[in-house]
């Protein structure tokens, strides 16, 4: 049905010409799941713009052909083409926050739609509207369309999106990364869905992942690009159990299994230089400073009962407003040197924990201990306090953790200043240079900018930060979930090491089970603010005691079972 | 180092920027101008003694006047195109004095009204809200009347220029703090702050060495914007005779002086200074216009 053939997209610049997919062959059948993977920068989303005739500017088609049906799509003119997408192509977007209009009702965004492609009357176009939200399983569609999409959850307003792309009965909708902005039971339940549709409409889709485990689920045939070119593809179970590119092979090894722990990841591309750090910036002089502090151990952590309340919007001048539970009686206890993994959907409380312990928050009731003494709450935290040392936070984002104005040798050096371990400049630059080793980057990158350096570089960044405090507890809150697979099987595999090198104790926050598998020695759950269950990881993984813990760890998309070796 | 400026992403959209070109070009002759008054002009129009009235009202070269006075002269014979760069040297000198007070006094407000929140932020937000209702000449006139009565009248004198500079100052602030507290406020959440704070630095360190240099590209255009609101509203003041008296021009001065000459064919006594002002004043705004354009490319 859809036929892409050598499709070449480049980019013009100021720097000259960035041809972003070169030479792409793909086809899409009536009825085909075809998933396109990659990482970041890889192109995908860039031939679902080109499908869809929708390149951002100035993005170009440089060559090849793209044929739907017996249309040539490249030969349209603009209102041929804007007439052909929705009724022939539709797509769904990523965040079904923002790809509806929060001012307009399921109802009329649905009606304007199929109106606008088809010359219905207004009764007929709802009656459709009400079989479609009802096919697409939205029970009580009939009231329920006249509802705004803030009163509709996650899952549910990504499938009025679809419903929406179903109006006009198109051949082929292309999913840019449809469920990576939902929880995973949310996601299985749009991906069947998906599926569903394909199977009784006949519809072709293009679904545009980074998740393997999505591929996996769902997809029939599978490409899998990288910088803009194919680099395998054919059906989805060939590729992903015996892969015979390199690159597929290294990707698939970068996967964390669910189903069982592996010591290190396999890292698939390793090009950073061997370069042999200058005398006291090597790796080897950082860990002496790290082990020349009085104890290197990690401390152990306990939450005893902490509430978090948080005051709602204010509704009326006269009445409190309602306080909203973040946290209900949480009790955790994480071993010195260990490594606890937390997991939850969110909106579960798990940043909360962080923040908590961190002291950004202030909990409402309950106790805190580092070790054997009290970690005063966040109020009565002062400056000075010894736990603003001894607990270090890595972020999510190292796009945002990292200050964009200051120089890489600043923002390391801080901490050593701050917490006056190390008095002279010069040391505390060496001691800096010498942790970047350690983490591995290499010495230069001390006076570059964050800017300068890609996701993963700068989460390592961020580690060596954090590391510079001599700290005892690590809380890393989703480290790896804004990082490509094969730089978060880097970034964990670093994580790993230090942890066995130095003992720290680590709080691993994730709604990634796979990832905390790989992580964690033990495992607590959290739902609605409340722990569900808390338990040694194995134990939890291979028998999960509370039924909430089922249904997350069986909702989890599959991985192929025999993890693939590298060749 | 000089290629990677000439490289970097303002330099190149500057010189695709017809515009920007001009306004720079404009911008670096009057500055320029008047930072140099003292060697470029031929007279010293605040020195009597320097121009007699023999020479008073010249016409500009081109309408047959002294080929000493490009721009002709004044009724006092003083030389026009040393009145005007000593006029704008005075000028530019408030409006930057009053624009760096204001910068200091509503960046400090804004940041710490957007760091702490709460009652701080309330409270500065209300006196700000009131300053905002009042308007500058409105402000400009409190602050000289209560100088007035409050200092002696020899001492006023002296203190002219700082009660003007205090009082467009005091009427500019509020858009620092505004914009400071906004941006502070989406800054204050990014996780390089957050971690800021969980280190335990002091609240001082962390706005003034994190959040501050990170909110500086819309600081940056207000305070292009408002230095030529600084210099306008210093030219209406004098113009209203609230501000400079005669014997130190500003440019708002010799425009009041020039009314005069309006209907009596000696017209180049008010145009000249008036056409000067436009001319620097837009060539800062446009320049302001691009630096916004520059920091935030969704606007272009």
């Amino acid at each position: 049905m859809l036929r892409v053939e050598n499709l070449t997209v480049q980019f013009p610049g100021r720097f000259g010409v960035f041809t972003a997919i070169e030479e792409v062959t793909l086809t899409v059948a009536a009825g085909e799941i075809h998933g396109l993977v990659g990482e970041s920068g890889a192109g995908k989303s860039t031939i679902g713009a080109a499908v869809i005739g929708l390149l951002q500017p100035p993005g170009v088609v440089a060559g090849g052909t793209m044929t739907l049906g017996e249309t040539d799509l490249r030969a349209l003119d603009p209102v041929q083409a804007h007439q052909m997408r929705g009724k022939r192509i539709s797509m769904i977007f990523q965040d079904p926050q923002t790809s509806l209009n929060p001012l307009m009702t399921i109802e009329d965004q649905l009606i304007e739609t199929i109106q606008a492609h088809e010359d219905i009357g207004t009764a007929g176009a709802r009656a459709r509207a009400v079989a479609l939200l009802e096919e697409i399983g939205i029970a009580g569609a009939a009231k329920r369309i006249k509802a705004y999409p803030h009163q509709f959850s996650g899952g549910m307003r990504q499938r009025v999106v679809i419903a929406l792309a179903l109006c006009t009965n198109p051949e082929l909708i292309i999913a840019d990364e449809p469920t990576t902005a939902l929880d995973v039971a949310v996601q299985s339940q749009v991906l069947d869905l998906i599926r569903r549709l394909a199977d009784t409409r006949g519809i072709g889709f293009l679904l545009i992942t980074h998740d393997i485990g999505v591929i996996a689920q769902i997809t029939d045939t599978v490409t899998v690009l990288r910088g803009g070119r194919v680099m395998e593809t054919g059906p989805t179970g060939k590729v992903l159990r015996s892969p015979e590119h390199p690159y597929t092979q290294a990707l698939m090894a970068a996967v964390p299994p669910l189903d069982h722990k592996l010591d290190r990841f396999l890292v698939p591309h390793d090009d950073r230089p061997v370069l042999s750090a200058p005398e006291g910036r090597s790796a080897a002089d950082a860990e002496a400073w790290l082990t020349a502090g009085a104890q290197i151990l990690g401390e152990g952590l306990r939450l005893q009962d902490v509430s978090v309340r948080f005051s709602g919007t204010r509704t009326s001048l006269f009445q409190r407003p309602d306080a909203f539970t973040a946290l209900d009686r949480v009790s955790m206890t994480v071993r010195p040197g260990s490594v606890m993994g937390l997991v939850g959907e969110s909106g579960s409380g798990k940043s909360t924990i962080a923040k908590v312990i961190t002291g950004l928050v202030q909990p409402s009731a309950g106790a805190l201990y580092l070790g054997d003494t009290d970690l005063p709450p966040a109020r009565t935290r002062g400056r000075r306090d010894p736990s603003r040392r001894l607990i270090q936070m890595v972020f999510q984002d190292p796009f945002s953790s990292l200050n964009s104005r200051h120089r890489i040798g600043e923002i390391l050096t801080e901490p050593l200043w701050l917490y006056r371990l190390e008095t002279d400049a010069t040391k505390r630059r060496d001691i800096a240079a010498a942790m970047l080793d350690l983490v591995g980057l290499s010495a230069d990158a001390i006076d570059r900018f964050p800017h300068q350096f890609s996701g993963g570089q700068r989460q390592r960044i961020a580690v060596a930060r954090s590391l510079l405090a001599r700290p005892r507890v690590l809380i890393c809150d989703e480290p790896t979930s804004a990082l490509d697979v094969s730089i978060q099987a880097q970034v964990l595999n670093l994580l790993k090491d230090l942890q066995a090198r130095f003992g720290l104790t680590i709080l691993f926050i994730s709604h990634n089970l796979a990832v905390v598998r790989q992580m964690s020695d033990d495992v607590t759950v959290l739902k609605d603010g409340k722990v569900i269950e808390s338990e040694e990881s194995e134990m939890f993984f291979t028998h999960p005691q509370a039924a909430y813990s089922r249904e997350l760890l069986s909702l989890t998309p599959g991985f192929p079972k025999t993890s693939p070796q590298l060749g | 180092m000089l290629t990677r400026l000439i490289q970097s992403e303002p330099v190149y959209l500057f010189l695709r920027s017809p515009a920007a070109i001009l306004a720079a070009f404009v911008a670096i002759l009057v500055i320029g101008g008047a930072v140099l008054a003292p060697l470029l002009a031929q007279s010293d129009p605040y020195d009597l003694s320097s121009f007699s009235l023999m020479d008073g009202l010249q016409p500009p070269v081109w309408q047959g006047g002294d080929p000493r006075f490009l721009l002709g002269t004044d009724d006092q014979g003083r030389d026009m195109v040393s009145a005007i760069l000593y006029g704008a040297r005075l000028s530019l000198m408030i409006g930057l004095m009053s624009m760096v007070i204001a910068s200091v006094l509503g960046v400090g407000l804004g940041l710490a009204a957007g760091y702490f929140g709460g009652r701080f932020d309330a409270i500065v937000m209300r006196i700000a809200d009131v300053q905002l209702a009042l308007p500058a000449i409105l402000t400009a006139l409190l602050i000289d009347g209560i100088s007035r009565g409050v200092l002696p009248p020899e001492v006023h004198q002296d203190l002219r220029v700082a009660v003007l500079t205090l009082a467009i100052a005091l009427s500019l602030w509020v858009n620092f703090a505004r914009t400071a507290r906004a941006s502070v406020f989406v800054e204050r959440n990014k996780d390089y702050v957050q971690a800021a704070m969980i280190m335990g630095q002091h609240p001082l360190r962390v706005m003034l060495r994190h959040i501050l240099p990170n909110i500086m590209g819309p600081l940056l255009v207000i305070m292009t914007v408002d230095l030529a609101s600084a210099i306008l509203l210093e030219a209406t003041l004098s113009f209203l005779g609230i501000g400079l008296p005669a014997d130190s021009p500003s440019l708002g001065t010799l425009i009041r002086i020039g009314m005069q000459f309006l209907l009596s064919g000696e017209w180049w006594i008010l145009w000249v200074p008036t056409l000067f002002l436009v001319a620097l004043v837009v060539s800062i705004n446009v320049l302001g216009d691009f630096l916004r354009d520059v920091f935030n490319p969704r606007l272009r």
